[in-house]
């Protein structure tokens, strides 16, 4: 259907303002803690202070007696009710599995797992009466950090044997994509250059601002549940296939929901005891976590030990990589927990054409909070590792970082191309984004700087990092997840409701969180069925009314879900235009359809859509072939992810004698194909640029040796401010690299930013004093770390976060404000 | 029980409150001003920010007896909503797409209109430097920083 692309006002690429801002602006929102019902209770949770423990006995007495308290239950209460909390992709088929109750009876395995519910008239007397909750505990030793875990000599689940849960292997040699790589190897280290690293991707949180909270409802018909989550549909699936509750009645609804970044990819435990706590009790209940809870409990992301093999020869062309990862899933299996990793299989490669790969993925169990999908998933560690290697084996062979990476890219002639991980790429210009990139930038002039100030022997050097990243987004071919033993699908579904006054009601099974999805749904719809921008109404994120989807994740909303959108509006073209002949008395061969409007091909005559829909809905009129309705739906599976890539540019000064690092410039050029609404596509890359720079330069979260949580609140967990951050130079192609596999040419941009930064921004500050010796910082590049690599007393700055509060939280120390008590 | 009186958004209320209870809770709970959230529990995040008689205050840190006899604006009481008013930072941002999930925002434009009242006429560094106690994890603070400076610039047309 090209027939509206003429339109002289297409919506698509207009930067329209959002929608949804109104309501969100004057604080008319319905987040799910706004949620007030009659008669509703509220819960506090009581969770285990120790990282692993037996649980001995749990005395409710006191808080039962506290006022208010309607029910204090703790895990021997509930049987299989209860439920248990799923794991969607087990990696392999012998993978091991730790049973994860919501609410164990007998066995804490991380600091922070919910021992006891208090239910009580109000929150603040639920949390005063969970105080007085006495669990008694026998503390077990605690395996924390990854290679400990490898050790086996502590074991998370000593039930399991092991601390090891999966391995999971990719070989070019095995699958026919390419060579053996340990034979590259060999030549490299015999006539060639060969870059052995070992990488850390520290533990991150992704600190959604809007605390998980949990309402259900059990008195109506269906028992309904408001959650805080992005994944409403597979949460009513995870509910009814582990609660023995029918699907049928179950409602599921996102209401508006604070962002999510992957931490509200998960089906919880909160959630799973706010369901049974609600069945038991005949009662609305809430559940609305602290932030310190959030921090302490919610999935955290990343937790990496990356061991890298890059293979070139002298000349810089890479012949083989081998990876190698060590992740820590926590002390349970999140619901993609260990696919996570997986993800970075097909992406260590990135835009590169290497001859041979290998890749290896431990996943360990350790008794810390459950990790699963943060920003990228996988994606980002993958992207993170290649590019710096990329820098390290320019500085090897003694070139520009950009010019070693263009020997080894993909050539934008030679599309599509298929990896040697096994993915096609359809589209892509590298050579393109990077000339437009550096010219924004500046490259040339910084590069003359960053020479100046070292030839002076500035204090402060100049460090230029690169990023040239691709990532594989729009989750997911189904066929491939099955491939990969995912238990679900990947496709999406829409459908389109032309109502009687002729407004036009779209229903998406994806579920925004801060998208924007309404504004950019929207114009989609107003370009192809040609009806004003307002008149489109989009409905997500309740299951009694978007009855399909699989939700918003792996930037998947647009090129997915939008793509089923599309279908489904062509449906209703299809069908508008049998009734529309039918009105007008012409054959359909002979209609046109313009702006909304069908006409008889060398007439005047026509008839618009809304009076086609006001007709349909009257019924008094219509052919006897077809039903009254101009109502249509499409379930769309993609054929194949799609390949965003983009040059990101970073500019950092680096005190030598501090250790200090500031971000002096950050451009980049991302090529996402066919851009929907600019305004949108801009807010996602700085947001997403901020996460990827915050993991290279502040964010880490540390347990201690006992495996409690030290970076428990955001007074210790370091979320960048405006005063750390700066102004971003966001710049697209002219020409950009359409998506072949969906109509409208568009792919994913969600993660690109976390992808895409936190390499540049590591590589530059590394750039500015590799001079010194140095070839390497540890993230998050804190100036002690910058500092103690400059000093050569720890060699690459890899220095491990020492696992302490900050002094305040300390027992016994004495407030810390200058002046204080004075 | 302690009795207070206050001024919200306009409207004279009185309640009897516990002596703990913090502002954002009696605005939230009590009031049913769920516009005004809670991000955090040590004070950093800023999504509970209001105006205690004209000042920008997060309201977390503030007990409800605290308030009493005082005038509290809040997100919902900042312009005429109901007749289609805006307030020229609302509107700011939602010209700078200086939001996303929203739930930072209304502790955002509360500062920011603070911010502006203070100093009509800020640099992006003032502007940075005054948003700091205000935590948004969605935009990167980028088109933050922007609707401040927009707002400050349409208020000199």
């Amino acid at each position: 259907m090209t027939a509206t692309q003429d339109r002289p006002a297409a919506e698509i690429g207009k930067d329209r303002r959002r929608k949804e801002d109104q309501r969100l602006i004057t604080g008319r929102t319905r987040w799910t803690d706004n949620i007030t019902l009659p008669g509703m209770l509220h819960m506090a949770m009581v969770r285990s202070p120790f990282a692993h423990a037996s649980i001995t006995s749990v005395d409710t007495e006191a808080a039962k007696a506290s006022p208010n308290v309607v029910a204090v239950l703790s895990g021997k209460d509930f049987g299989a009710e209860l439920g248990v909390c799923i794991n969607a992709w087990p990696i392999t088929p012998d993978q091991k599995t730790p049973t994860h109750s919501p609410m164990p009876a007998d066995r804490v395995a991380f600091a922070g797992e919910i021992v006891a519910v208090v239910v009580a008239r109000s929150a603040a007397e639920a949390r005063d009466a969970a105080e007085l909750v006495d669990v008694e505990y026998d503390e077990l030793p605690a395996v924390i950090g990854i290679k400990k875990a490898l050790e086996d000599q502590v074991l998370a689940h000593p039930d399991l044997g092991t601390n090891k849960s999966a391995l999971w292997v990719f070989d070019s040699a095995e699958a026919g994509t390419g060579s053996e790589v340990d034979a590259a190897i060999e030549t490299a280290r015999a006539d060639g250059i060969l870059i052995e690293r070992e990488y850390r991707q520290q533990r991150l949180i992704p600190a959604f601002m809007e605390p998980r909270s949990v309402v259900v409802d059990p008195t109506g018909e269906q028992i309904t549940m408001w959650s805080a989550t992005q994944i409403p549909h597979i949460l009513r699936f995870a509910l009814a296939a582990t609660t023995g509750v029918p699907e049928s009645k179950i409602r599921v609804i996102a209401p508006d929901v604070g962002g999510g970044f992957g931490g509200k990819l998960q089906t919880t435990p909160e959630e799973w005891i706010a369901w049974a706590v609600a069945r038991r009790l005949s009662k609305p209940v809430k559940y609305t976590e602290t932030r310190s809870e959030s921090l302490m409990a919610a999935h955290h992301g990343r937790d990496q030990v990356q061991t890298l093999t890059l293979a070139a020869d002298k000349d810089g062309k890479v012949t083989g990589l081998k990876v190698h990862l060590d992740a820590d899933l926590g002390a349970y299996i999140a619901v993609v927990g260990g696919g996570v990793p997986v993800l970075g299989a097909f992406m260590f490669n990135a835009i590169y054409k290497f001859p041979s790969y290998r890749f290896e993925c431990q996943t360990v169990l350790t008794n810390t909070t459950f990790t699963d999908a943060y920003r990228g998933a996988g994606r980002p560690e993958a992207t993170y590792a290649i590019e710096r290697l990329m820098d390290e084996l320019a500085a090897e062979v003694g070139v520009d970082p950009l010019e070693i990476r263009e020997r080894n890219w993909i050539k934008h002639e030679e599309f599509p191309f298929t990896t040697i991980a096994g993915l096609e790429y359809d589209t892509g210009n590298y050579e393109a984004a990077t000339r437009l990139a550096k010219e924004s930038f500046g490259y040339d002039a910084l590069r003359a700087e960053q020479k100046e100030r070292r030839d002076r022997g500035d204090r402060v050097q100049l460090g230029i990092g690169v990023s040239t990243f691709t990532e594989m987004c729009g989750l997911a071919p189904s066929r491939v997840l099955g491939s990969l033993d995912y238990g679900a699908g990947g496709w999406e579904h829409a459908s389109v409701r032309m109502l009687a006054t002729g407004k036009v009601e779209i229903v998406t099974g994806a579920s925004a969180h801060g998208q924007g999805h309404e504004t950019a749904f929207s114009q989609i719809v107003a370009d192809r069925l040609g009806v004003p921008f307002e008149d489109v109404e989009v409905l997500h994120g309740d299951t009694q009314i978007a009855h399909k989807g699989l939700d918003t994740y792996g930037s998947r909303s647009l090129v997915v879900g939008g793509e089923a959108l599309v279908r489904a509006v062509d449906k209703v073209i299809d069908k508008a235009k049998h009734l529309a002949a039918h009105l007008l008395e012409a054959s359909e061969d002979d209609l046109e359809y313009n702006d909304g409007r069908f006409t008889v091909a060398g007439t005047d005559q026509g008839i618009a859509i809304q009076e086609l829909s006001t007709a349909a809905f009257a019924a008094h009129n219509y052919p006897e072939d077809m039903e009254p309705s101009l109502d249509a739906e499409a379930t769309y599976d993609p054929v194949n992810f799609n390949y965003p890539h983009g040059t990101h540019l970073c500019a950092m000064e680096v005190d030598t004698e501090t250790g200090a690092v500031k971000m002096r410039k950050y451009t980049c050029c991302d090529d996402i194909g066919v851009i929907i609404n600019p305004l949108i596509v801009a807010g996602q890359v700085h947001g997403g640029l901020v996460q990827g720079i915050a993991q290279a330069l502040w964010e880490e979260a540390v347990h201690d040796e006992a495996g409690t949580l030290v970076s428990g609140s955001f007074v210790d967990y370091l979320l960048p401010t405006s005063a750390d951050t700066i102004s971003f130079d966001v710049v697209h192609t002219d020409d950009p690299s359409v998506c072949t596999t969906n109509t409208l040419g568009t792919k994913g941009v969600g993660e690109a930013g976390t992808i895409a930064s936190t390499p540049a921004v590591v590589n530059a500050v590394v750039d500015a004093i590799r001079h010194l010796g140095i070839n390497d910082i540890q993230m998050p590049c804190t100036p002690e770390r910058v500092w103690r690599a400059i000093q050569g007393s720890k060699a690459g700055g890899a220095t491990e976060t020492p696992p302490d509060a900050m002094p305040h939280f300390k027992d016994g120390a004495l407030n810390q404000d200058e002046g204080a008590g004075q | 029980m302690t009795k207070i009186e206050l001024t919200v958004d306009g409207a004279a209320v009185s309640d009897d409150v516990e002596p703990r209870m913090l502002l954002v809770q009696y605005l939230r709970e009590k009031l049913g001003k769920t516009g005004t959230v809670i991000g955090c529990d040590t004070s950093n995040c800023g999504a509970c920010t209001v105006h205690l008689d004209g000042t920008s205050v997060k309201s977390c840190n503030v007990l409800a007896v605290q308030a009493n006899g005082r005038t509290v604006t809040t997100i919902e009481g900042l312009a005429d909503t109901a007749e289609g008013e805006l307030h020229p930072v609302q509107e700011s941002f939602r010209e700078c797409h200086g939001l996303q999930c929203g739930f930072c925002t209304p502790g955002m434009i509360m500062q920011a209109v603070d911010l502006l009242g203070e100093n009509p006429d800020p640099t992006e560094e003032e502007v940075r430097l005054g948003m700091e106690g205000n935590l948004c994890r969605c935009t990167g603070y980028h088109n933050i920083v922007k609707s401040v400076l927009h707002a400050a610039e349409g208020a000199k047309a």
